[in-house]
């Protein structure tokens, strides 16, 4: 089976010694490509360790991560570039959408692939695409300032999916929202990773949208576990 | 790729101008001081210009006559005026001081200068109203600096003037405006005491026995009349004929008639290297100060619009952003915030710099150092901010 996805035995631990901290136990997980995961756990659980692991933000001790075919870590990493691998592989959508506020909906999409070297042109194209897809199309020139929180997480999602990554990991993406906005973005993510074929993992806290996931990883204490969701269907 | 520091610019421009503004006034008083410095040196050189003398012949042993006093007689001028190679030989005298204007009065370098004799050394070279000096006393040429019009009487010591041309940019190495009068009148100016203390010296001399003899009829007159007039000059200024060398004139004066002679670069190293010599240092702290200050305050201002963006910065990096496309983002926006700034300095440099009293001499040259030192200055300036920003960690961008 082909995944977005995939982590084996990952383990971090934070420290040495008598102080060290062991965040993520062995912790296992596989998400498909179009499929979002739910994954859900209390505070200090090792959530944000285990998404900034993903991310290539920080690195584990020891484990395993396979970003569709390819093994960007095993117990060290195989990737030189980081910076490259989180701005072309992974995309992230964040609690708050955290729009660059000096650039109007299209720039702050296209800059990007405007980063990775894709011309202004076509990466301006790109996005337009995105929004179109999102129905934000008509905000195009607006500044972020200018959006109403769900439009600012829409632009969010398409900043994620610009590149067309094969992960998208977003850290309570519906935290700010009302439960009829929070649902209409994980709508949006359901589509998203459908139409591009994204394995999305969706950090939550969120009671309204955990039933909509097929499938939940709970993780306590650096440890995860899955069950079957209810996946619910959004209307 | 599109600009991040000129959208950010654009986005902000309020503050980026306001900002601006505030550094160009600073940048504007910098630029003001170098003119200052530039001002005085060019006084210096108008001083030279205008005298038209290629020799100035002075006291031995002394800088004369523009940064020592020096004294050497009248009728010097003779004697060298029939060196080969000499076109012209003119005494002057050169005394600053207050001449008044009715209730006012205003600082002056006043000249006395040999008249008859038009376009002599030491003679204004032009007007730019009235006439030349044509009377031997009571008649003067005062520089349109001075804030004197045509007709006006002024008085200097005991005698009036009455002002019959105007000159322009004819001032002294400390700027003070030039008013030109006969040379007898400034001699007697020059050193005229004081009604009473003339009277005193009368009444010591004639006391004397020394000086009044009765044996020798004559000889208290003859005192008295030596201790009422000046045969005494500061300069002889020499014009040279063309082709003929001056060190070798200077040189031949110097020995043969004990007297101190400079040429043109010797009197031009007294006056910018010696007489303004403290004032340039000064101007050269307060440069340095200023430039202190304008790279503290852009480096303050970068550093708090970059901590502004700490969160923004992170989500850059998360997402990928080099770390010099973000370094080059800061170095931009310090770049335009100086540019912006020099613009303002600049222009408000060019308007303030006519209301000073003194000649502020504001070069192209200058403005071009400045704008190289601003850009290396806001370049320094930025390193905190992009030190800062390189340090953010782009996992601040993820919660937790």
């Amino acid at each position: 089976m082909t995944h977005g996805i995939r982590i084996e035995h990952l383990s971090k631990r934070y420290g040495s010694g008598d102080t060290a901290v062991d965040a993520l136990k062995n912790v296992n997980m596989a998400v498909a490509p179009g499929e979002v995961v739910g994954l859900i756990g209390p505070s200090g659980s090792g959530k944000s360790t285990l998404l900034k692991c993903l991310g290539a933000v920080i690195k584990p001790t020891t484990g395993k991560m396979i970003l569709g075919d390819e093994v960007i870590f095993d117990n060290d990493w195989k990737i030189k570039d980081l910076r490259a691998l989180r701005r072309d592989k992974i995309g992230f959508v964040f609690q708050a959408p955290y729009l660059i506020p000096f650039l109007d909906v299209t720039d702050n999409i296209a800059l990007l692939p405007m980063l990775a070297g894709v011309p202004n042109k076509e990466a301006r194209a790109r996005a337009h695409e995105l929004l179109n897809a999102l129905d934000v199309a008509p905000r195009a020139r607006a500044m972020p300032a200018q959006l109403s929180g769900g439009e600012q997480q829409r632009v969010a999602i398409a900043r994620g999916l610009i590149n067309r990554p094969p992960v998208i990991l977003a850290d309570e993406p519906t935290a700010p929202l009302d439960s009829t906005r929070a649902l209409a973005v994980i709508r949006i993510l359901n589509d998203m990773a459908q139409r591009y074929q994204t394995a999305i993992i969706v950090v939550t806290h969120d009671e309204k949208i955990i039933p909509t996931f097929k499938r939940i990883y709970h993780i306590r204490d650096g440890v995860t576990f899955e069950e079957a969701g209810e996946g619910r269907a959004i209307t | 790729m599109i600009s991040l520091a000129g959208r950010d610019i654009l986005h902000s421009w309020g503050k980026f101008v306001f900002t601006g503004f505030g550094l160009g006034l600073l940048i504007g008083v910098t630029l003001t001081m170098a003119g200052v410095y530039r001002g005085m040196i060019d006084d210096a050189q108008v001083l030279l210009d205008n005298s038209g003398a290629d020799l100035w012949i002075v006291q031995q042993d002394t800088q004369g006559p523009y940064a020592e006093s020096s004294s050497i007689y009248d009728d010097i001028w003779r004697r060298v005026a029939s060196y080969p190679g000499v076109a012209e030989a003119a005494s002057v005298t050169y005394f600053t001081m207050q001449v008044r204007l009715g209730t006012r009065d205003v600082r002056a370098l006043v000249t006395g200068i040999v008249t008859g004799e038009f376009g002599a050394p030491g003679w204004p070279r032009f007007l730019i109203a009235g006439r030349q000096i044509t009377r031997d006393h009571y008649e003067a040429i005062a520089d349109i600096a001075s804030g004197l019009q045509l007709g006006d009487v002024i008085q200097i010591r005991r005698n009036h003037y009455t002002v019959v041309g105007l000159t322009r940019r004819m001032v002294s190495s400390g700027g003070d405006p030039m008013i030109f009068i006969p040379l007898k009148d400034a001699q007697e100016a020059q050193f005229l005491k004081d009604n009473d203390a003339i009277i005193e010296q009368r009444r010591r001399t004639e006391a004397s026995p020394v000086y009044n003899r009765p044996s020798v009829p004559g000889l208290l007159d003859a005192v008295i009349r030596t201790q009422s007039t000046n045969p005494t000059v500061n300069a002889v200024l020499i014009r040279m004929k063309p082709g003929f060398d001056s060190s070798l004139i200077a040189e031949q004066i110097s020995r043969w008639n004990r007297l101190q002679v400079f040429d043109r670069a010797g009197m031009e190293a007294i006056l910018t290297g010696k007489l303004i010599a403290t004032s340039a240092k000064q101007i050269g702290m307060f440069l340095v100060i200023l430039a202190i200050v304008s790279a503290a305050i852009v480096a303050f201002i970068i550093y708090t619009l970059t901590l502004g963006k700490i969160r923004e910065i992170a989500v850059l990096k998360l997402i990928g952003t080099r770390n010099s496309t973000i370094a080059g983002m800061i170095l931009q926006q310090a770049i335009g915030l100086g540019l912006i700034g020099f613009a303002v300095g600049k222009i408000s440099a060019t308007f303030w710099a006519p209301i000073f009293p003194k000649y502020i001499l504001l070069t192209p040259m200058d403005a071009l150092y400045g704008l190289i030192a601003v850009m290396l200055i806001c370049a320094l300036a930025s390193i905190l901010a992009i030190r800062a920003a390189l340090r953010v960690d782009p996992a601040e961008a993820i919660g937790g």
